[in-house]
């Protein structure tokens, strides 16, 4: 689905990147735990979080996550925004938790990045 | 191990520690290097990863630190040279899950204890070494 769907599932704000809104994304991760996403989250997927620091921002520029998004009503920080901005990766911020809003993007059709950890060495 | 292969490209960044306001930085210096020798998605991504972890560790523990970026025709060698507190037992500070990170270091997202776990399994190669009290050295290589 593209971006926009995600955005209108969530009624979700867009912080930055309204002109990326036509991009396809077909699998998500969802942690607040930044290292657990530098460790599983494979590169395209959505980035699902209630972290608002601008690390949520760096973490995904290195595994070249397609966007974040803020759940729990939670709006990004000012030097977030910026260094969004800087790296081009779209921020959404949406009212739902965590728990809600995977469940929403996944009866939509979005997947988990990985369905389960796995012993081998994976490094898409 | 590496004498015998031409150094195409080198160079040296330094970083502040105890202070998360950089961190990234030099990861993301990394990467572009990387993509604009034409190097593969996955390498640039693997190297700017093990990069990164390395530059949250300076932040998190160490008083400052530099990464030393090596590139031949084969490998990119990445080095983590740091002047801080130290690790007493490396064997320990492998373990997934172990972790001595502060409130604040978690408050960012990070000190999961998954830091130099991802390392080792994000290059072909890594080495650690460390004195308490002195600092901590990461050699780090990803096959091209």
């Amino acid at each position: 689905m593209t971006l926009r769907e995600v955005q209108e599932i969530l009624e979700a704000e867009v912080f930055f990147g309204h002109d990326q809104l036509g991009m396809e994304v077909k699998t998500a991760f969802g942690a607040d735990l930044m290292s657990d996403v530098l460790a599983f989250a494979k590169a395209g997927s959505l980035l699902l979080t209630g972290l608002t620091n601008p690390q949520i921002v760096r973490t995904s520029d290195v595994l070249d996550i397609a966007a974040i998004i803020i759940v729990r009503g939670k709006s990004p920080l000012p030097e977030t925004i910026r260094l969004a901005e800087e790296l081009n990766i779209p921020i959404l911020g949406t009212k739902y938790i965590l728990f809600e809003t995977v469940g929403r993007l996944y009866m939509k059709g979005i997947v988990g990045c990985i369905e389960k950890v796995s012993d081998k060495r994976d490094f898409s | 191990m590496i004498s015998h292969e031409t150094v195409i490209y080198e160079n040296s960044f330094s970083l502040e520690g105890r202070t998360f306001k950089n961190a990234g930085y030099i990861s993301r210096q990394v990467k572009t290097l990387l993509q604009r020798m034409k190097l593969s998605k996955e390498v640039a991504r693997r190297a700017a990863i093990v990069t990164y972890e390395a530059e949250i560790n300076i932040c998190s523990y160490a008083e400052r630190g530099k990464i030393i970026l090596q590139v031949t025709p084969k490998r990119i060698i990445i080095e983590a040279i740091d002047e801080g507190q130290g690790i007493a037992d490396i064997k320990l500070a492998m373990k997934e899950g172990y972790s001595t990170a502060t409130e604040k270091i978690r408050h960012m997202g990070f000190g999961a204890g998954m830091g130099l776990s991802n390392i080792k399994n994000f290059s072909d190669f890594f080495h650690i070494t460390s004195k308490v009290g002195k600092g901590t050295h990461l050699k780090m290589i990803i096959r091209i």
